[in-house]
């Protein structure tokens, strides 16, 4: 824990749950997704307070950042179309309500109910921390202890690009171009963002970074990129390659290393840093590549964009 | 506390002041555009000052090369999105703010 900040920490947490009230409430669907991002970045600067820097990263870049801008894209799309009618208290509403606030009394109490001199499993990582390959304990127990749990994430990332591409939305609504002013923003942060990314891979086994920070970093470039310059993925083999490889890596591995008779992810001691490295630089490429196709949105509509503004091609 | 020390702390309180500063105009002023100046104004002088009173605490080099960064980040995408927000409310017809109005 950093520095203690009793009033900061409950100023904090009432204004995280205003919010979320407020976000929940409003009519006005931009009013909420912006409401959402704010939302994002005070919880990030929740968790700096409480000392977990790594998902403070990814919470404000994907949390706040692109998640922010996928759904304000969405309000976007959505202009035009006919209001919902106002929700009204339903009897399924209600049983919803009444299910999370039984839930949040539950994860409270549980919280009050943990001894004093609890740490969780933070004994046991430690214990194992010179076997994991890294010395970031963030690192060790994503791809090493729980590597299934990221493979997994990694695979649900890869099913929502698939549904993007099944669901083949309408392309979206002409967008004025972007001007000299973005464009020289983008040469100035695009290649810093390239550097920012490689330095969080490469971070990510002895400090806070990783895979999903390093990706996000390089997603928000190519959101910003495609902003710009509207450009297309299509549906190529080398795009599905690229999408694919991050998954595909982590899964090789995990399947070498049942063969060579240590078991699922159970990476030998020695050369476990050099297996978490390779599976994390390509895991980085791909999520930050599934992120921006996210974005872009459907296969049919980029090629169309293709065909109308000679549209250009993604540089990752 | 060092003289170092008082100034880092007048330069964070005025820091914080353009902050308030800003977050005032955002609220009180009348159209985005005016809103987009008070906005800015914050970013580049009221991050500045406090990055400026948090130099002076640097340890090392290395430090206050990131907290140079930092700022001319922040200069770089507030007066780049504030451009871009201009711009869009410009072209979607949006009338600057005149003391005509006020009447």
């Amino acid at each position: 824990m950093p520095t203690s900040l009793p009033a900061f920490d409950a100023l904090l947490a009432l204004l995280l749950v205003w919010l979320a009230g407020r976000l929940l409430v409003t009519r006005d669907l931009f009013k909420a997704v912006v409401l959402f991002m704010v939302f994002g970045l005070m919880l990030a600067l929740a968790w700096v307070r409480l000392a977990a820097p790594d998902v403070a990263l990814a919470e404000a870049a994907i949390g706040a950042g692109l998640t922010g801008a996928l759904l304000l894209d969405t309000v976007f799309r959505l202009r035009g179309e006919a209001e919902p009618p106002p929700p009204r208290p339903s009897a399924g509403l209600i049983a919803c309500a009444m299910l999370a606030a039984a839930l949040g009394a539950m994860l409270v109490w549980s919280m009050l109910a943990l001894p004093d001199d609890w740490f969780g499993l933070t004994r046991e990582v430690a214990a194992a921390m010179p076997d994991s390959g890294v010395t970031n304990p963030v690192t060790a127990a994503l791809l090493n202890f729980r590597g299934y749990d990221t493979l997994l994430e990694i695979a649900v990332l890869l099913l929502a690009v698939l549904g993007v591409w099944t669901l083949n939305a309408e392309p979206p609504p002409a967008v004025p171009a972007a001007g000299p002013v973005l464009e020289a923003l983008l040469r100035i942060l695009l290649p810093l963002l390239v550097v920012a990314a490689g330095y969080l891979l490469w971070a990510g086994a002895h400090a806070p970074g990783g895979a999903f920070q390093g990706a996000a970093l390089l997603a928000a470039g190519g959101v910003l990129l495609h902003l710009a310059r509207p450009f297309s993925f299509g549906t190529g083999w080398p795009v599905r390659l690229a999408l694919t490889a991050g998954f595909a890596v982590f899964l090789i591995v995990a399947l070498l290393l049942v063969l060579v008779g240590g078991g699922f992810l159970a990476y030998p001691p020695k050369h476990a840093g050099t297996w978490i490295l390779a599976i994390e630089a390509a895991a980085m490429l791909s999520i930050a590549l599934i992120l921006v196709a996210l974005f872009v949105g459907s296969a049919r509509h980029t090629d169309r964009g293709r065909a109308d503004a000679g549209a250009h091609d993604p540089p990752a | 506390m060092t003289l170092s020390d008082w100034a880092s702390v007048a330069l964070l309180a005025a820091g914080a002041f353009f902050f308030v500063a800003g977050t005032i105009g955002l609220l009180r002023l009348p159209d985005v555009f005016t809103r987009l100046h008070a906005l800015t104004k914050a970013d580049n002088l009221g991050l500045g000052l406090i990055l400026l009173g948090l130099a002076l605490q640097a340890e090392s080099w290395g430090e206050l090369a990131r907290l140079g960064l930092i700022w001319a980040l922040a200069v770089f995408a507030s007066a780049s999105a504030c451009h871009l927000v201009a711009r869009r409310a410009l072209e979607s017809g949006a009338q600057p703010w005149s003391k005509r109005d006020a009447d």
